[in-house]
């Protein structure tokens, strides 16, 4: 495939996918195709893509829906969770409409016991994820996958063969090579494309309901970056920033503005919209599948894990690969387990990899904007 | 040539010009940064630096930094704080700058930013807490210091500005001393102050910098709290805009 249309078209076409796939959903529906919908990089969407369901990530990235949820949830908990539960309760989001059930896993305190209060008006399975990535966690979180397969095959009265699942691990196994591609694009320096644009399109493929078209779109979308930069069009010559923390999408996008609004270039998200859902891909040729994709789930670097030692891993070999300058950890307000993880991830930048690190906490409120900018205005100057 | 750094705080306006002419001088900030760069201008015209001249670069910088139209660069307050503490401390040295609405620890190491804090969105331990306490004892802050001085500390528990208002309406109602609720009003703004600073590696040398950095008063609660001495500095409450004149003239042979 050859793309004809300009990168920036491109890359608002992803930035519109959201709105575009609210048609899709309803049209899947109406032929009859199952839903699933969740909310987590844990969600092994393979088991779900098996049985021929679409899977689509559910709202959570606005603070629109926010003070519905407050009347049932804690003022002080993280945004992501209320604006879940906000938009689930208000039937604002379409996604979660159209949603014959809802995945949840136990990653944080806050999100399973909201899920409690979700399963009264909606059905939704809970995963149970283990705290750690020791064997024992690993056995728990590979019966937890075949529950969820039994539990699929039960309530949508089908049979779901491990010939199926191999084939959408190899599916996705694909897609996510082709996303990795196009974010290796940004190890080039000065970048090839600005941080948000490429924001744009990770985000932008997580609403795409066929997965199989993914490697297709975003093939081509590399191609024609890498043929413009050969051709010399590329950014200016700037700090190169990696986010890392908390999910970014929608409000907090504005974390990525404030970067690149005063000087500097995001190069790299080791975030559940970057490399941290993207970079691992499932052992296609294990004599077990269930068990490669349990591994390839429970491996994820998330702040829930203890100890967490794949998040330093990644960080590190992000940091190494993209020639990063600085180092920005997002954290969303009262999210204990990354925020009590900024000291040690500050002293992995700051010491281990001799760089500078900052962590800015924000909410889904455009309150803080001001102080973003100075933050990060001044972080990009000290580079 | 001349150049002109201008800092548009929350509460005061600070210029410094260096270069042919040196001046220094602080405006109040007012309701609107626009107008108080017209008359920052105008002043500085009075003395006899025309801000639109080719031979005159000027810096901007504080909350208010954008509104400087006029400014050849904008740099935040971070930066030009950490130069000018350098430049005021003779070297590397960490700054505490105690500003109307925000607080920030730099440290400075070979010259530069290595590392800074900012408080949260919250105006516990900044000028707004002490402005807020002193109307409500109805002094002005270097009264209030000179009251605190004379006291014994009374506890304000509360970290927010609104709870801690209510405290100390509480303690005029109780017919507590004034001088006692102004040294309880200082020291809570100072265990704030110290809580930052002792999230970073502050090195061997600190300074304090902003409105109330000439206060010996407050650098000594300062330096028994944080157990290591933090100096006064009578020019700190120019330092940002100190170090935004002397970027103005590092930068000047680079682009905007």
């Amino acid at each position: 495939m050859e793309l004809i249309k300009d990168l920036p078209e491109v890359f608002e076409e992803f930035a519109e996918q959201r709105q575009k796939s609210f048609l899709a959903v309803k049209e899947l529906k109406e032929k009859g195709v199952p839903v699933v919908g969740s909310y987590c990089t844990y969600f092994p969407k393979e088991i779900a893509m098996a049985m021929g369901a679409g899977c689509v990530s559910l709202c959570s990235t606005s603070d629109e829906t926010i003070p519905e949820a407050e009347k049932d949830l804690p003022k002080n908990l993280c945004p992501l969770i209320k604006s879940s539960y906000g938009f689930a309760k208000t039937d604002k989001c379409p996604f979660f409409y159209f949603s014959d059930v809802v995945v949840g896993e136990t990653t944080c305190d806050g999100k399973k016991k909201m899920y409690e209060y979700m399963s009264e008006f909606k059905d939704v399975f809970i995963m149970e994820l283990p705290n750690s990535q020791r064997e024992p966690g690993l056995q728990l979180w590979k019966g937890e996958i075949i529950r969820f397969k039994e539990y699929l095959e039960q309530k949508f009265g089908v049979t779901i063969t491990e010939e199926q699942i191999r084939e959408a691990v190899k599916t996705e196994n694909q897609a996510r090579q082709s996303l990795k591609k196009l974010y290796e694009v940004m190890k080039h320096d000065p970048a090839p494309i600005k941080g948000q644009d490429l924001f744009k399109v990770l985000y932008g493929s997580t609403f795409k309901f066929d997965r199989s078209l993914i490697p297709g779109e975003v093939d081509a979308l590399t191609a024609k970056i890498e043929k413009e930069y050969a051709e010399g069009k590329m950014e200016e010559k700037k700090p190169r920033i990696l986010i890392t923390g908390c999910p970014i999408g929608g409000a907090t996008e504005k974390v990525i503005r404030a970067v690149e609004d005063n000087g500097g270039i995001v190069v790299t998200f080791e975030n559940c919209s970057g490399a941290k859902s993207i970079d691992k891909m499932v052992d296609e040729d294990a004599e077990d599948i269930y068990d490669a994709i349990a591994r390839r789930y429970l491996n994820i670097g998330c702040s829930v894990m203890t100890p967490n030692p794949n998040r330093l891993e990644l960080l590190g070999r992000l940091i190494d690969e993209y020639q990063v300058d600085g180092v920005v950890d997002m954290i969303l307000q009262a999210c204990h387990t990354y925020n009590v993880e900024t000291n040690t991830i500050r002293k992995f930048v700051t010491g281990e990899k001799g760089i500078p690190y900052i962590s800015v906490e924000t909410d889904y409120s455009q309150a803080d904007i001001g102080q973003l900018n100075t933050r990060l205005a001044a972080f990009v100057e000290m580079l | 040539m001349n150049y002109v750094g201008i800092d548009i705080g929350s509460t005061a306006s600070k210029v410094v010009v260096e270069g042919d002419k040196k001046e220094h001088f602080v405006l109040p900030t007012g309701w609107s940064s626009k107008e108080t760069c017209e008359k920052i201008k105008n002043k500085l015209l009075e003395m006899g630096v025309d801000v639109t001249a080719d031979d005159t670069k000027v810096v901007a910088t504080g909350y208010g930094r954008i509104a400087v139209d006029f400014a050849d660069h904008v740099i935040t307050e971070i930066t030009c704080h950490a130069r000018g503490g350098r430049e005021l401390a003779g070297g590397d040295c960490s700054i505490i700058d105690v500003g109307g609405q925000d607080t920030k620890v730099i440290v400075v190491q070979n010259g530069m930013v290595a590392d800074f804090q900012m408080n949260d969105k919250c105006s516990a331990g900044t000028g707004k807490f002490l402005e807020i306490m002193a109307n409500r004892l109805g002094v002005t802050i270097n009264e209030l210091f000179d009251m605190a001085a004379a006291g014994e500390v009374i506890p304000i528990s509360s970290l927010c500005t609104v709870f801690a208002e209510s405290e100390v309406i509480n303690y005029i109602g109780e017919g507590k001393k004034r001088e006692d609720i102004a040294a309880g009003v200082v020291d809570s703004v100072a265990n704030k102050v110290v809580q930052l600073a002792q999230k970073k590696e502050l090195g061997d040398r600190v300074i304090l910098t902003g409105g109330l950095s000439h206060s010996i008063y407050f650098t000594g609660i300062l330096s028994d709290k944080l157990d290591q001495k933090v100096e006064s500095e009578e020019f700190g409450r120019f330092a940002g805009a100190y170090g935004a004149a002397l970027l103005a003239r590092e930068k000047k042979d680079r682009r905007r």
